[in-house]
């Protein structure tokens, strides 16, 4: 990073320098403790019994023989927890076992704890649950036109309403019928993508402890530890005082682990019951199973453009596949068109989005929440229109830039905005000019671009306190404590608030400790979801550390008789700016301060903007304190004879606005890059319909059949960090953990239409549906090149 | 299910243990439940996914998927068994160092099939790195920081190596 007088970059000694984690060295040396490494002493072990039906009336269930197995302490069923929860206050749809209805294959009816896994399992096979099946809804479309002569998935909440329809969203701004019209070129497409899953390495496990007396803790691997708190309490009917929620370092959650799930329940209603320590820990199936992940999502899209190359107006039509469950499904449903609004500008944007319920595991949100399936079809469309219009697509997406410190069409606030340097990165970087129309048939090259939220503005639940917090102390050897509720899930944030601990208060790195994941003693951070952590954490880290800070440098400028803004604390000392060889180790300049004020502690939070959003229905959702801007260009080569595409190399360009630590950045640009790599190549998460199988289940609960890439299924990834320096980030920062998903997935759509001339509508791209997709397409031949290039 | 228990001895980073398991135990069970050696991981319990790999005689070994008898007399190293008095291995300060644990949960697989490897192979192509980490999924990384964490070791090794003779 180059200073020079007009760079804003805050000048920093730690930040902004590749460093090491502060877990690192436990995560590589096997010290590291995740919720299964857990073993407590007395400890029983859990299974749930699973439903076989995707839909069914639950008539008797009999658990006596299992309650009878030696061995078996424990036998709980629905009754036992017959309070419905769930992520969104405003959908509570699920109970921890159902209660009298089982809604997917896989769905819990019963839970046992025994002495050790073989027999909680062979307990599980002596529990008669007699159902009363019901047809099943496994096409989304057939469960928006249900008529209500077969139960719905839920029972309506309205006479005569269709219960399957879990949420609609309709919205328009601008004249779009108008922008139409002044089009010169409109582009009309469906797209479908199919849904995928999180396949985090590590199982969903939990473990429950009850002390008797009316205190209960929960060791989970979540990434939302406070709304797993909150949903403990009201389900299990204690007050959230009593509850107490542990969060061990998480093996990676991509979304996965965001929102309650059955087993959690279940550990602590067994520990009660019992008076031992609990465990659950999932199989493969049954995450799989479990899910919460992308949506399939059915589009249409209508985009129209002046043959200037501007965008007139953009009309989308969405169903969402939601399986049998709320989860976030209110917010995925306005996320579905909320968050397309960026980085062009849109003079007309209508989004008309229905979510419905249907007999397969719960969709929830996966890395880019709701906003990867709209990206891949609208950047999809660009590249046509682009084509149409004669424009290279790189120079259209130039165009239509939205610019910084603007507001988008639905009225969400944008602040920084490094796009351009973005397309141009990338431009550059993957010799584009060059490639692009000119590469040899079979070859391709594409470009996408998105944009991504940085946060929400609003709390899950409606409440005026600070999104994130923490408490930070100092003590005599100059060490640094910092209490911090946030989601540690392998992205880095524990180590983030070290650093600027570290930063702020000048000591060295390995001088920070931090406590972590414990909601009895760290302050409240909502959870590690929509890309929040670094930028609401780290705005309540320098919170805190600057509220010390200043106690030491004016403690330590009354010594020496010089200005408090003249002290600096870095690399362990106490320095006088004027004249640095005065100073004195950091330990003492903290020894000064204590004198002077007593025990040094500090508590910093930070809360979001309440009023940069749009004043209508929904206009909430999707506004962010800032947002960050990816582009994408990645190569491909196509085998026509076998329909197999081969992502050669993703380049990535993403404004996170500063990078606190490069290295972590990115890792998290590359690890999104390969995610949505895989999904636009091989990943599909899909149940069977009774014409293939057994309705519900699923095609391949197995990370051998659901295929995720290995070392050698991954493409060459090259990161290229661009930094627009945020005004309200901390240091500038922004997100970095899913914004770089978004553009790989159109990119490689693209990229396969460079190479072959044929589009791909329809993921994944995977050898059966890009072979159908070139007999469909008949002859083949590379497209030509567009009159006007790209080169500025 | 057979409750059958069987006493197996077993040689682990070095160390002789006799260990109490169920016949039916694999060797994944017999150190994370009865040796608390937690660092061999379980993702899929059915060697699809690697995290379980340790490294036996040499080899690296799904350890979800063999049966705790077939350890009996030979060579077990876990992640727990790479670090020396010394410290860690040049592996596991270079993944450190070159950000190649995110969520970690992959890691000591990864770390005993790379250190598999450069044992056989002191200073391994990109591809032949490929190849030996060709058996274990991470989901966090995209391989790219484990890629220049395995190079970086190897390097250091040849080095230290060099520095000695």
């Amino acid at each position: 990073m180059s200073q020079d007088t007009t760079d804003t970059t805050p000048v920093t000694a730690v930040i902004g320098s590749a460093m090491r984690k502060i877990d690192g060295l436990a995560k590589s040396t096997g010290r590291a403790v995740y919720t299964d490494d857990i073993a407590l002493p007395g400890m029983l072990h859990g299974k749930i019994l699973r439903s076989p039906h995707p839909h069914a009336q639950i008539v008797s269930i009999d658990t006596s023989r299992a309650e009878a197995l030696n061995g078996v302490h424990s036998v709980i069923t629905g009754r036992d927890m017959p309070v419905q929860y769930g992520i969104i206050p405003w959908t509570p749809d699920e109970y921890p076992l159902c209660v009298d209805r089982v809604r997917y294959v896989g769905d819990g009816v019963a839970a046992v704890a025994a002495i050790n896994e073989d027999i909680a399992i062979e307990a599980l096979s002596l529990i008669e649950v007699e159902y009363e099946e019901l047809p099943a809804f496994m096409d989304p479309r057939l469960a928006l036109r249900a008529d209500g002569s077969t139960p719905y998935v839920h029972d309506a909440k309205k006479e005569g309403r269709n219960g399957n329809v879990t949420k609609m969203v309709q919205l328009e701004f601008g004249d779009v019928e108008g922008g139409m019209d002044k089009a010169d070129v409109v582009v009309e497409g469906d797209y479908f993508f199919e849904g995928t899953t999180h396949a985090a390495i590590e199982p969903h496990c939990a473990i429950g402890q009850w002390d008797g007396v009316g205190r209960l803790t929960v060791w989970s691997a979540t990434q939302v530890p406070h709304y797993l708190h909150r949903e403990l309490a009201r389900v299990l009917e204690l007050d959230q005082a009593q509850v107490r929620v542990l969060q061990p370092l998480v093996g990676g959650a991509f979304g996965g682990k965001s929102e309650p799930f059955d087993l959690e329940f279940c550990v602590a209603k067994l520990a009660i019951k019992t008076g031992r320590p609990v465990k659950i820990l999932y199989t493969r199936e049954e995450v799989f199973y479990s899910h919460r992940g992308r949506h399939p999502f059915h589009m249409h899209y209508r985009t129209g453009a002046t043959k200037d190359g501007k965008l007139s107006s953009v009309d989308a039509k969405i169903l969402l596949d939601g399986g049998a469950y709320a989860s976030f499904g209110l917010v995925t449903t306005y996320y579905s068109g909320q968050l397309l609004c960026a980085p062009y500008e849109m003079p007309a944007y209508r989004f008309d989005s229905t979510r419905v319920y249907t007999n397969k595991p719960a969709c929830g949100p996966k890395r880019g929440h709701g906003s990867v399936q709209p990206r891949f079809a609208f950047e999809v469309q660009i590249d046509k229109l682009a084509e149409k219009v004669d424009l290279d697509p790189i120079e259209f997406r130039r165009r239509n830039f939205i610019g910084e410190h603007t507001r988008t069409i639905n009225d969400l606030r944008v602040t920084s905005n490094g796009f351009l340097e973005c397309l141009s990165s990338v431009e550059a970087a993957s010799s584009w000019e060059e490639k692009f129309r000119l590469l040899p048939f079979g070859s391709g090259i594409g470009i996408a671009g998105s944009t991504y939220i940085t946060g929400t503005n609003y709390p899950i639940y409606p409440n005026e306190m600070p999104q994130s917090a923490v408490q930070m102390q100092i003590d005599r050897s100059g060490r640094v404590a910092v209490f911090s509720g946030a989601s540690e899930i392998g992205q880095g944030c524990d180590s983030v608030v070290a650093y600027i601990a570290a930063e702020e208060l000048g000591v060295p790195l390995e001088w920070v400790r931090v406590l972590r994941g414990d909601t009895d003693f760290t302050p409240v951070d909502l959870g590690a979801y929509s890309s929040r952590v670094t930028f609401m954490l780290g705005n309540a880290a320098i919170d805190a550390a600057t509220r010390l800070r200043t106690m030491v440098q004016g403690s330590v400028s009354k010594s020496w008789g010089v200005k408090s803004s003249e002290v600096l604390l870095s690399g362990g000392f106490a320095l006088w700016a004027q004249d640095t060889s005065r100073q004195m180790p950091i330990a003492e300049a903290f020894n000064l301060a204590e004198a002077e004020h007593g025990t040094l502690g500090a508590t910093g939070w930070y809360d979001t903007p309440k009023d940069v959003h749009g004043d209508y229905r929904g206009g909430t959702i999707g506004a962010s304190p800032a947002y960050s801007f990816t582009a994408h260009v990645a190569e491909v080569d196509v085998d026509v004879e076998t329909g197999v595409v081969e992502v050669k190399k993703i380049w990535v360009a993403h404004d996170c606005g500063r990078a606190l630590n490069p290295v972590l950045v990115e890792g998290q640009m590359e690890g999104s890059a390969y995610m949505g790599a895989a999904e636009a190549i091989m990943e599909e998460q899909i149940f069977k319909d009774a014409d293939h199988g057994r309705a519900g289940l699923h095609n391949a609960p197995s990370l051998l059949d659901y295929r995720i890439p290995t070392s050698l299924d991954t493409p060459e990834l090259q990161s290229l960090i661009v930094e627009s320096i945020d005004p309200e980030g901390p240091y500038g920062a922004k997100e970095a953990g899913e914004g770089p998903l978004h553009p790989s997935i159109p990119a490689i759509a693209n990229a396969i239409y460079d190479a072959i001339g044929v589009r791909m509508d329809r993921l994944p791209f995977s050898p059966p549906n890009v072979w159908r997709a070139i007999q469909d397409a008949g002859k083949l031949s590379k497209p030509t090149p567009p009159r006007c290039g790209g080169e500025q | 299910m057979s409750n059958m228990t069987e006493i197996v001895r077993l040689r682990v980073n070095g160390d002789i243990k006799e260990v109490g398991v169920p016949t039916h135990y694999t060797l994944l069970e017999a150190l994370r439940y009865v040796l608390a050696l937690t660092g061999s991981k379980q993702g899929c319990d059915k060697g699809d996914c690697g995290a379980c790999t340790v490294i036996l005689d040499g080899a690296p070994t799904l350890a979800c998927i063999t049966p705790v008898w077939e350890a009996e007399g030979r060579e077990v190293t876990t992640v727990e068994g790479l670090a020396g008095p010394q410290g860690p291995h040049p592996l596991q300060d270079e993944f450190d160092l070159k950000g190649a644990a995110q969520c970690g949960f992959c890691t000591p697989g990864i770390l005993c099939s790379a250190a598999a490897l450069l044992e056989r192979s002191s200073e391994p192509s990109r591809l032949e790195i490929q190849e030996a980490l060709a058996g274990n999924l991470c989901r966090c990384t995209g391989y790219a920081k484990i890629y220049d964490a395995v190079e970086a070791a190897a390097k250091r090794i040849a080095q230290s190596v060099g520095d000695t003779t």
